[in-house]
């Protein structure tokens, strides 16, 4: 009957309205989507026409303070606004007049004053002083703000036990302002990389004044780094934040070097899907995209496609072997696991982007560091090893399990070392897969056998490699630790001298390596997209960018 | 009806507290912390931090201060976004989250009910059986393929639209469609359902048999009764396009509640999670009971009881 009835309505059912509203909608429809409907001049094309330069910076910035914030895109955001002491030329890295006209360095090392150029000026339009520097780093040091990198300045002297809260009183600390244009800045050791380590956002100057109008300097989450509370050194200054949208900078009007400066804007994007970003790049809203999706840097290889840029980076991607669980506590078994890892095969067939072995732990871009051999792929060793050990080809062995994180290029990875280990050693291994944040925690408790990661730079020196399997690291996790390491890594601090110091620091890094607590794997690289209008843009290995040397050409 | 409302209100305050309580146990108790990264903290820092938020205390008495808080109406400061506070994100969120939300049922109600009805209408003709191939895709190709297909037709090859952002109008394009076709597809299956019930019904039977003509039986007589299943369905989907379009947001890298909320829970942001589950809970109680008050006025058997 149901059916029955429909019939007739079908068959009746001839008067117009609700075909009428049906084509009224999809004529609404295909208006609305047609309004905007011609090709319009993209974000790029205008930003290259008003010098407005369209970067991502990955995840939404947490802050804008130089001092609390850690994220890469967050350091972007703080080079486009905060001057370092001392800056760096493109390409050659070597370091160049920034804050600082020009300084001197004690015949040990340990001493640096630093000649504030007269004209440095604060957005305000005040000057900027050798007493703000000062300041700036009390503020960094103090601790109840919780600065979570303020340990990079325990290299001034007395620093760390103000900081650690058993010394209150300031000028104990090593950074004293002579007068309003000198710096005076004392180290507990010499470091050969000072001048370099300033880039870092921690050293960069913030005006406590400014940030005291705002609320307290020295706790966390006093709100100034709002548009038109922030009160910046750099070449632009903040003009818009608008959250998980963009942030704007606007080229300063206070700034000494502002006649070099040739961007009048930069946007940067927050884009945490780099999907998402790569479609806005190609889409003409993005001059450069903060990373590529492992998928389409093949595909960008192949067809040559001249926006594709590889840089290189200081980041190595390595293992880290618990030395506290059997059977790793063997050294002759970590080293047979180092020693059957097929890195040629990892780096070059089963990673896209330039990505290079590493048989050491420290990068091979420092000037003045030789790298000791490290572990060479050697199958033959690897076997004779196990079988010192009461192992041939594996036998007794219990599974060994790789823990690392979703991530699409680690899976990759931990793939093929599951399987180089298995087909090679006879080995049962196993991988286990945690969440982001989870990883940190099972490698916190030491719940882990090997462990997938990797480290980043902080500064140009194989310190910032090497400090983290001395004894007292708090980044070491390993269990593993050697009182001939931290010996050598403490002579090291002692010597002023480059490259007896190097030599010292590659002896350290042989020893770790030979030992192998950790197994090296990959030198990263930074892969991306960079619109063939943007010239001047050559970031150093550690991502720090200069804008004052960027500018936009738009081709014919 | 003013009691049925007031003493559904009363209801949510314990169905709130039990949601509030289990999920800031729960999320304390998952694995990493707020503080926890790739480079460790020393350990002095870690307790100056934790100190600054509160942490440092016994989890009860975090747990009793925060429901005070709550209660103020204050969801506290973010740990991620060091000088923002959750009430802040939120208020900036939200609004986005809603906007899309809206305009996106407006597109699924536009496109779903008049096919719906269409093809419940011309039931096994050329046009219902389009209506359900295009219903069947809808349903078949989730936001996240549909997203990106849309973003480069419209945004890479054609460049009419943006493929990211929420800046201009026409930002709202992309997302909107995306998102609106997706539940369209639903409401349209569901319209058509409903229809076809309706119209083999006595009284549409007698409608017809008087003389009315058939745009009436339709849109008078019918439809009332045909979009029964359709509002049923609108309220958990409403909450969900206005809510969850968490994806739509991250595709089209739109600033809304959504991507904040996931973004939270990788980022251990345990007031941000909070208070963006106490808002979704508020969001989906009040949408539930605005389908109820619907279903009683559509559907003249139902009474508020």
């Amino acid at each position: 009957m149901t059916g029955k009835g429909c019939l007739v309505g079908l068959k009746t059912f001839r008067s117009r309205p609700v075909s009428g509203v049906f084509l009224c909608t999809l004529l609404c429809l295909f208006v609305a989507i047609n309004s905007g409907c011609k090709k319009r001049e993209t974000l790029v094309e205008r930003g290259n026409r008003e010098g407005i330069l369209h970067l991502s910076i990955g995840s939404e910035p947490s802050d804008l303070d130089p001092h609390t914030v850690t994220g890469l895109g967050e350091a972007k955001l703080v080079q486009t606004m905060f001057d370092p002491l001392v800056s760096f030329e493109p390409g050659t890295l070597a370091p160049v007049p920034a804050l600082a006209a020009s300084w001197d360095i004690s015949a040990d090392g340990l001493t640096y004053t630093f000649h504030l150029r007269p004209d440095a000026k604060w957005s305000d339009g005040t000057p900027l002083t050798a007493q703000d520097c000062v300041d700036s780093w009390k503020r960094i040091l103090t601790p109840s703000l919780g600065a979570d990198y303020a340990y990079f300045l325990y290299l001034l002297r007395g620093a760390e036990s103000f900081h650690k809260g058993r010394n209150t009183d300031f000028s104990t600390v090593g950074a004293v302002a002579r007068d309003a244009r000198t710096l005076v800045v004392a180290l507990t050791h010499p470091a050969p990389y000072f001048l370099q380590a300033l880039l870092n956002s921690c050293w960069r100057p913030v005006n406590v004044r400014a940030i005291a109008a705002v609320g307290d300097p020295y706790r966390r989450g006093t709100p100034w780094t709002r548009p038109g509370k922030l009160v910046s050194s750099g070449p632009f200054v903040l003009k818009e934040w608008a959250t998980q949208q963009r942030v704007v900078v606007e080229k300063s009007p206070t700034y000494y070097d502002r006649d070099r400066v040739r961007l009048n804007a930069v946007h940067l994007y927050p884009t945490d899907s780099i999907d998402a970003e790569e479609r806005a790049f190609r889409s003409g809203q993005l001059h450069i995209t903060y990373a590529l999706p492992l998928s389409k840097v093949q595909p960008a290889q192949r067809e040559k496609n001249p926006a594709l840029r590889i840089d290189r980076q200081m980041e190595t991607y390595f293992f880290r072997l618990n030395v506290r669980k059997a059977p790793l506590q063997d050294a002759r078994i970590r080293r047979a696991l180092a020693l059957a890892v097929d890195r040629d095969t990892i780096a070059g067939k089963i990673l896209p982007g330039g990505r290079t072995p590493a048989p050491t732990f420290v990068p091979p871009l420092l000037q003045g560091y030789t790298p000791p051999a490290g572990q060479i792929y050697n199958l033959a060793a690897a076997r004779q090893l196990l079988a010192d050990a009461g192992h041939a080809d594996g036998a007794g062995l219990p599974p060994i399990e790789i823990l690392y994180n979703n991530s699409e290029i680690l899976r990759l990875v931990a793939e093929a070392i599951q399987q180089m280990w298995h087909r090679d050693l006879g080995l049962d291994v196993r991988l286990v897969n945690q969440e982001y944040k989870s990883v940190f925690a099972s490698r916190r408790a030491g719940d882990y056998q090997v462990l997938l990661g990797s480290w980043t730079a902080d500064y140009l020196d194989a310190t910032t490699f090497l400090d983290l399997w001395r004894s007292d690291s708090g980044n070491n996790h390993t269990g593993w630790s050697d009182p001939a390491y931290d010996a050598l890594s403490n002579r090291a601090n002692t010597m002023a001298d480059p490259a007896a110091r190097a030599a010292v620091l590659a002896q350290a890094e042989a020893l770790v390596l030979e030992s192998a607590p950790i197994i090296p794997l990959y030198f990263n690289t930074h892969v991306y997209f960079l619109h063939p209008a943007v010239k001047g843009w050559q970031p150093t290995p550690t991502d720090h960018s200069d804008f004052r040397y960027v500018w936009l050409e738009a081709g014919k | 009806m003013f009691r049925f409302i007031a003493r559904r209100l009363l209801q949510t305050i314990p169905v709130l507290l039990v949601i509030i309580t289990a999920t800031f146990f729960m999320v304390r108790f998952v694995p990493g912390g707020p503080f926890t990264s790739e480079k460790a903290l020393p350990p002095e820092i870690l307790r100056n931090i934790e100190a600054h938020y509160g942490l440092d205390q016994p989890l009860w008495r975090q747990y009793v201060n925060y429901l005070g808080q709550v209660a103020r109406g204050d969801l506290g400061p973010s740990f991620k976004y060091t000088n923002r506070s959750v009430n802040e994100i939120i208020g900036q969120t939200l609004p986005v989250s809603l906007e899309l939300g809206g305009w996106a049922l407006l597109v699924a109600l536009a496109v779903g009910l008049p096919l719906g009805v269409l093809a419940a209408v011309r039931r096994n003709s050329w046009l219902d059986y389009a209506c359900s191939v295009i219903g069947m895709i809808g349903i078949c190709v989730p936001v996240y393929v549909g997203g990106p297909l849309f973003a480069l037709l419209f945004g890479v090859y054609l460049q009419w639209v943006n493929v990211s952002g929420w800046y201009e109008g026409i930002d709202r394009v992309l997302p909107a469609l995306t998102l609106g076709l997706a539940y369209a597809a639903y409401i349209m299956r569901m319209t058509r359902g409903g229809m076809l019930e309706v119209l083999g019904q006595d009284y549409i039977r007698t409608a017809r048999a008087k003389g009315a003509s058939e745009a009436r039986i339709v849109l008078r007589h019918a439809l009332r009764g045909g979009l029964l299943p359709v509002v049923a369905f609108l309220g958990p989907a409403v909450a969900g396009i206005l809510t969850g379009s968490f994806v739509i947001e991250t595709v089209f890298q739109i600033p809304g509640l959504g991507r904040q909320f996931v973004i939270s829970a990788f980022s251990r942001d345990y007031t941000l999670i909070l208070g963006t589950v106490i808002l979704y809970a508020t969001l989906i109680v009040v949408c539930n009971l605005i389908v109820d008050i619907a279903q009683v006025w559509l559907n003249p058997k139902l009474k508020f009881e």
